[in-house]
């Protein structure tokens, strides 16, 4: 810990040196040079402690919360260990052996992928059109906002033990409906339904997460220049031109932060399958964080729950780094 | 889809998914020496017990309340801390009271099997067997389960066992006259063919939560295979015998009928009117497998908070050939585990609760199913005295094999069960996975 604040300190010195380099530079007499060179070994001193100080704690409360649990996880992955006692039976890497092997895991991660990119696929055009719609002046325009914002504001498992209760076989309000018009819902109902039920899933995800994507892009619709529409319109261009060629490319940063968000929460996805399926049926909706719950907490295997957080680290560190250097990097660089 | 993050790095990821873990974990080297103060207190005179129980309601609680007093006054200088709680929260609290070998109580339910392995591996529970020598001999039928290599680690107060409840009206209403006590598996057909004639759901079962759903399984394993086929295999981890496929075909042969209620394989246990226990609560299937829990689960999902009068109880049905005694039968109960750095008076609290007095007003609130010789009669509830008699009547009882195999095989077991259930899995996988996960303990 400690070197790490060193060398966040030393790095800040580093820029904070660069001005005062520059003015040198620019013509100082030598004398007072010397003597601003000493004030600022001064100067340095006390803001590498003032960095120090008022980092640290933060700093303290990262490793301890943060980095330390990474450090465990690791370390725990490498045993077999039932949760009682001391770490004893060193195993190597047979725990992540174990879980690439696991028919359960593999199929946990083809469905965060599912996921990740069919929320990007369903999302993103609906939250599009809805934005644009919503961002027209129009009467009621507040009240659909806040309609379509809402499920996002509810919590997930509400949001979970509610659809429950929705999609309940034979005697929930969803089942009721489509009888009462006619149509034959799925015996074994929506979420007790293999082929069904990850799309079930997926359908409700969608409601819940809409509105983030919808007030984000509004957002940044708001950062869209009316001069460009005004000069668009003067040229005679269509509405569907205007938003084809302006507001969607200028949207552009907008949207691939907010994919990068979806993707992430993808990722990590768990909460509302818990609620709603527990993984089933048949593990036809688990996702990896359901994964290691149930060998973690469930079963006392840390050590493959350990390996399979650890894997899920990995991938999402990758998906992260991927993104950020193949798609965001124009936005950050255009940003500096 | 996304979920709201504070920072999008992957830092911050990271963080979350290794908090999870980590917290999953808890840790691997905390230090298991605990309880000083307890012991200190004890060698000065007066003591306090930490007791955790989970009759967290009513007039169960208040009989605890008024028992924890009792031993108080006979017993100056003890002090008694009760804590009713919530089961689940009881069982997530112990857990992680084990794990981090801290904070653990002095009088504590048990339930036997693996999990009580894992504490006496792990030294934390106390050896009973000469301490509570008279006791133990008293319920001599019973410790069976609670016995870890001929020494006893918990005292039995309540023993059940897993059989059909069933609506008495909705039978009548198919026209089924007579319901044997002990079915075969032709006649329990026979009932739910006649329960689908007359446009009855037969069956509920919460297959969303596993453990339903592997009693099926474990009940097939009891009728199938001898008592002590099952031991030896739990004791080598080898389950070659035939008889563990059988079990597997017979419930393959059971799905093949359909007597499920719809949506099975996402229904819940006992959770809600829309659980198994909920649908047959509101009189919308015929009969759900169960153990002595029933009622009470049942009389709480319905409006009135009542035992309805038309809950009846079957054993679950016997198959043509089977190699197992009829008579045994497959339940589980619980215990009174005293902790290894707990105090003495400790063992004599545990011991004071199974006193006749105690377990005589036990039965009278129909609190679990007594195990001191004779207070079964006191049972205020029918269907529980019929209980008594059937778990008494000389078969063995097997514990739910899933607590029997502890955490991590019971849980691969109950997976590859569920499997079945929802027609991904033939009967050798079920056998494989708890193979596999056995000997991966080993």
């Amino acid at each position: 810990m400690a070197d790490n604040v060193t060398a966040s300190a030393d790095a800040s010195s580093a820029t904070s040196s660069g001005p005062a380099a520059g003015a040198t530079r620019q013509g100082r007499p030598a004398a007072g040079q010397s003597a601003g060179g000493r004030r600022a070994a001064h100067s340095d001193l006390r803001k590498r402690l003032e960095i120090a100080f008022f980092v640290a704690p933060a700093l303290g409360l990262f490793v301890l919360f943060v980095v330390w649990p990474v450090i465990t996880a690791v370390q725990m992955s490498m045993f077999r260990w039932n949760g009682i006692g001391p770490l004893e039976n060193f195993v190597g890497l047979d725990n992540y052996a174990r879980v690439l092997n696991s028919d359960v895991f593999i199929g946990s991660l083809v469905n965060n992928l599912i996921i990740v990119a069919s929320s990007i696929a369903i999302q993103l055009p609906l939250g599009l059109a809805i934005a644009l719609l919503l961002n027209r002046r129009m009467w009621g325009q507040g009240l659909l906002r806040t309609i379509i914002f809402m499920p996002y504001v509810l919590a997930e498992v509400v949001a979970g033990v509610i659809w429950f209760q929705l999609l309940q076989p034979q005697y929930g309000v969803i089942d009721t409906l489509l009888e009462a018009i006619g149509l034959t819902p799925p015996p074994q109902g929506w979420l007790g339904d293999m082929d069904l039920a990850l799309w079930t899933i997926i359908v409700i995800l969608t409601w819940k997460y809409i509105g983030l994507a919808v007030i984000l892009f509004l957002a940044g619709l708001q950062g869209v220049p009316d001069e460009l529409y005004e000069a668009a319109q003067l040229d005679g261009a269509s509405w569907w031109q205007v938003q084809r060629k302006i507001t969607i490319p200028l949207l552009g940063p907008t949207i691939r932060t907010w994919a990068f968000l979806s993707m992430i929460g993808s990722l990590q996805l768990f909460d509302m399958v818990w609620i709603m399926t527990r993984g089933g049926p048949a593990n036809a909706t688990s996702t990896m964080a359901i994964f290691l719950v149930n060998e973690g907490t469930n079963r006392a295997n840390f050590g493959i729950a350990g390996a399979a957080s650890v894997v899920l680290f990995f991938i999402a560190l990758v998906f992260a780094v991927l993104y950020q250097q193949l798609i965001m990097k124009r936005d950050t660089k255009g940003g500096a | 889809m996304t979920r709201k993050m504070r920072g999008a790095s992957a830092v911050a990821l990271g963080a979350t998914v290794a908090l999870l873990a980590g917290a999953c974990a808890g840790q691997g080297t905390a230090d298991q020496d605990t309880d000083d103060t307890t012991t200190e207190a004890a060698e000065g005179g007066d003591v306090t017990i930490e007791w955790w129980h989970n009759s967290d309601t009513g007039e169960g609680k208040e009989y605890y309340d008024q028992v924890a007093a009792d031993f108080e006054a006979a017993n100056p200088g003890v002090t008694i801390n009760v804590q009713a709680q919530d089961h689940e929260d009881m069982l997530t609290r112990l857990q992680a009271a084990f794990q981090a070998g801290d904070g653990i109580p002095d009088v504590y339910m048990s339930r036997g099997g693996g999990e009580l392995l894992r504490e006496v591996e792990g030294g934390l529970v106390r050896d009973l067997t000469d301490d509570a020598a008279d006791t133990i001999g008293t319920l001599d039928a019973f410790v069976g389960q609670y016995t870890v290599e001929d020494r006893v680690y918990a005292l039995p107060f309540s023993m059940g066992l897993v059989g059909f409840w069933y609506n008495t009206d909705l039978f009548a209403e198919a026209g089924i006259d007579e319901v044997s006590e002990n079915p075969t598996i032709e006649e329990f057909n026979g009932y739910v063919e006649a329960l689908k004639a007359a446009d009855i759901d037969p069956v509920s079962v919460g297959a969303g939560d596993g453990w339903p759903a592997a009693h099926y399984w474990y009940y097939n394993v009891v009728r199938e295979c001898p008592f002590d086929t099952v031991e030896a295999a739990v004791e080598t981890g080898d389950y070659s015998d035939g008889c563990f496929i059988t079990a597997g075909e017979n419930l393959e042969d059971l799905l093949e009928t359909e007597p499920f209620n719809p949506g099975f394989l996402a229904t819940g246990a006992q959770a809600g009117p829309t659980s198994a226990s909920g649908l047959l609560a509101t009189e919308r299937v015929g009969m759900e497998l169960a153990g002595h829990w029933e009622p009470g689960v049942v009389g709480g999902l319905r409006e009135d908070g009542e035992v309805p009068d038309w809950l009846g109880w079957f054993a679950y049905p016997t198959f043509p050939g089977q190699a197992g005694d009829p008579a045994d039968q497959m339940g589980g109960g619980d215990a009174w585990s005293v902790s290894a750095d707990a105090p003495d008076a400790s063992v004599d609290f545990a011991e004071y609760l199974l006193t006749e007095e105690v377990q005589t007003g036990f039965a009278e609130l129909d609190m679990g199913l007594p195990t001191y010789p004779g207070t079964g009669e006191n049972l205020s509830n029918e269907g529980l005295r019929q209980l008594i008699e059937v778990r008494d009547g000389g078969g063995q009882a097997q514990l739910y094999l899933d607590t029997r195999l502890g955490q991590s095989v019971g849980g691969a077991m109950n997976d590859a069960i569920a499997l079945m259930f929802a027609g991904q899995a033939g009967p050798q996988d079920i056998v494989d996975a708890i193979e596999d996960a056995a000997a991966q303990e080993q």
